[in-house]
């Protein structure tokens, strides 16, 4: 059977992914480049399809802390945001992760610090992969590189969420948002009903049962050996996480002597970079990082001995190339070639700043 | 006369409500938190929804009210559980939802939250325990401090002129559209105890007409905070409090 297929904005296709896949409940707050989300959401009333809550909050602060209350009853929660928006989200998330709660956070990003601007980015890679509240935590984290995969990766996102019982990021940013591209849209699945969520999800604040003594959903432990003990279970579950979760393509790399590491947009246009360096004889390939935390590290680091030189592309000052040089311990040359603002670089820029890496 | 003949039902004159647990509470001898738990679980029993309500717990002294009641609850970030309760209120409409906050969550860095879920009409029960004070960080100035009243942050008593007026969110609330029962109660004494139960009651009763927020102020006390005994406490709060913060009935629906 072949799938219905749409032409839609990486925005859009994120809020039809919600409907489609039976999220539960989407609290936001309006900021570009990102705002699309909650209108198609409030446009295809999905209240009225699949029973689905949309709501517009007074802030990101209230929304991140909605869809913590609805994670801790078990439903299928999510918000998005840019940016500005996201900071402000921190301590919710530090919270969700904290009282260890499934949930779907998006970031569509812009390029800072402060209000920066509305252009695209990919300079909140630190804030995501290292935990931008505070303590001990980390976020699933996804980069989608196409409408596509902002499509597919919302109910990825839910699935890893409730797997691990922890936050989930898609970490997306101004050009994925915006660009239309083609989408294979699945067709309406039902959300999970209450008897389902008793079943699955033992641990929800749903309303007492008679069979069970109250389900308490907190992050607070003032007696230090036990909260060590929490951190300790969490942590070993971001182990588990890190053994198994990790996604990643690699792209040309089979005869390749340089690498290009880039995630999302900028892996698009690295894509056409290694075009126009092959077309010069310069043989390099992309690995590009699906999940940013857990890192490709790994895979990387084997890519890597093979390579005479590894090319980081980020639209940051140079973020990702870090987790990079780590996973390659070093070994390898490795540099970080990235714009940022809202620049975006083009491949030609790429080209030329891989062959500065050639030249060294 | 024997135990067994002391124990029954007959003679029965109080029992504490199985909706409360048997773990010790940390309030300091005195304070009100205890009692206005109480009430809302002897209101939860009473009313039999204990296995369709879910509370969500603030940050301050109530912060472990979580341990006290046994229904499901969900512990906040501070000021944020009027968010919380919305989103649960939301997704499962078929439930009892209430917020237990003091004044420094409520009033202070949660009044964004407190205002527009009071204003959206959420059909919640938001209990407001105001002793006026920080109590858990140990005895800082809240928004509702009085004005000259001595605090950790305010130690020449509470001055307008540097730290501004004294916060009444509830007259506030009362004037949102969103809200259908705002009301302000005391339990200083058993009278006033007596009235708060009852519109503890009331409030959870007019969450199923399902037309806005149903919220009760507890004008209540801290005696470490303060710094008096008990009892002084409770005059103190008379004499100072009252007259600030009357109690009564501020919005009632309309009977349909």
């Amino acid at each position: 059977m072949s799938k219905e297929l749409r032409l839609m904005k990486g925005n859009e296709a994120i809020a039809e992914a919600a409907i489609r896949c039976g999220v539960d409940g989407y609290f936001g707050y309006p900021i570009t480049p990102q705002s699309e989300i909650l209108e198609h959401l409030m446009a295809e009333k999905p209240y009225e399809k699949t029973g689905m809550v949309v709501l517009q909050a007074e802030s990101e602060v209230a929304s991140i802390n909605m869809v913590y209350g609805g994670a801790a009853t078990g439903k299928r929660v999510m918000t998005t945001s840019s940016s500005p928006g996201i900071s402000l989200m921190q301590e919710g998330l530090s919270y969700i992760a904290g009282a260890e709660l499934p949930a779907l956070i998006v970031n569509v990003v812009r390029g800072g610090p402060g209000l920066g601007t509305i252009q695209p980015s990919q300079a909140d890679y630190f804030q995501t992969t290292k935990g931008g509240g505070h303590g001990d935590y980390r976020l699933i984290t996804l980069a989608p590189s196409s409408v596509q995969e902002m499509y597919d990766f919302v109910e990825l996102g839910f699935e890893l969420a409730f797997k691990y019982r922890n936050p989930v990021m898609i970490l997306s940013d101004g050009v994925i948002g915006q660009v239309m591209e083609k989408v294979e849209v699945d067709d309406y699945k039902p959300r999970w009903t209450d008897e389902y969520i008793k079943q699955n999800f033992p641990w929800a604040a749903f309303g007492k049962l008679p069979t069970r003594n109250h389900n308490i959903i907190t992050s607070l432990e003032l007696d230090s050996s036990k909260q060590e003990q929490v951190n300790i279970r969490i942590q070993s579950k971001y182990k588990e996480c890190e053994a198994k979760e990790v996604r990643y393509e690699e792209i040309m790399t089979q005869d390749a002597e340089y690498l290009f590491v880039a995630y999302g947009s900028s892996a698009r246009i690295c894509q056409k970079a290694i075009e126009l360096a092959r077309s010069e004889g310069i043989k390099v390939g992309l690995l590009r990082p699906i999940t940013l935390w857990p890192f490709p590290s790994k895979a990387l680091k084997a890519l890597g001995q093979k390579m005479k030189g590894i090319l980081s592309i980020e639209m940051s000052a140079g973020q990702m190339v870090e987790d990079v040089k780590l996973a390659v311990e070093c070994r390898v040359p490795v540099e970080h070639y990235g714009r940022f603002g809202g620049i975006i670089p083009t491949p030609t820029e790429i080209c030329e700043a891989l062959k500065k890496v050639i030249a060294k | 006369m024997t135990r067994e003949e002391i124990i029954k039902p007959e003679n029965l004159v109080y029992r504490r409500t199985p909706v409360l647990t048997d773990a010790t509470m940390h309030y300091c001898p005195g304070c009100g938190h205890g009692t206005v738990h109480r009430m809302i679980a002897e209101v939860i029993e009473e009313m039999g929804i204990q296995e369709n309500t879910i509370g969500i717990a603030p940050v301050g002294c109530s912060v472990l009210a979580y341990n006290y009641f046994d229904v499901d609850f969900i512990e906040a970030a501070h000021g944020r559980a009027p968010a919380i309760a919305t989103a649960i209120k939301r997704l499962k409409p078929d439930h009892f939802v209430f917020s237990y906050q003091g004044d420094g969550d409520l009033a202070a860095i949660g009044t964004g939250e407190t205002i527009h879920t009071c204003n959206r009409g959420e059909n919640i029960t938001m209990i407001f325990v105001n002793n006026g004070i920080y109590g858990m960080t140990g005895g800082q100035m809240a928004p509702t401090t009085l004005e000259g009243m001595k605090t950790a942050t305010s130690p020449y008593g509470r001055d307008r002129e540097i730290m501004g007026n004294t916060l009444k969110i509830t007259e506030l609330l009362a004037q949102l559209p969103g809200t259908c029962y705002v009301t302000r109660q005391a339990v200083y004494s058993p009278a006033t105890a007596r009235k708060c139960k009852k519109a503890i009651r009331q409030a959870f009763e007019y969450q199923k007409l399902g037309k806005g927020v149903s919220f009760v102020e507890v004008v209540s006390n801290c005696n470490s905070g303060w710094k008096l005994q008990p009892v002084q406490a409770n005059e103190w709060l008379v004499e100072n409090m009252l007259p600030m913060f009357p109690l009564g009935d501020m919005k009632v629906p309309d009977k349909e």
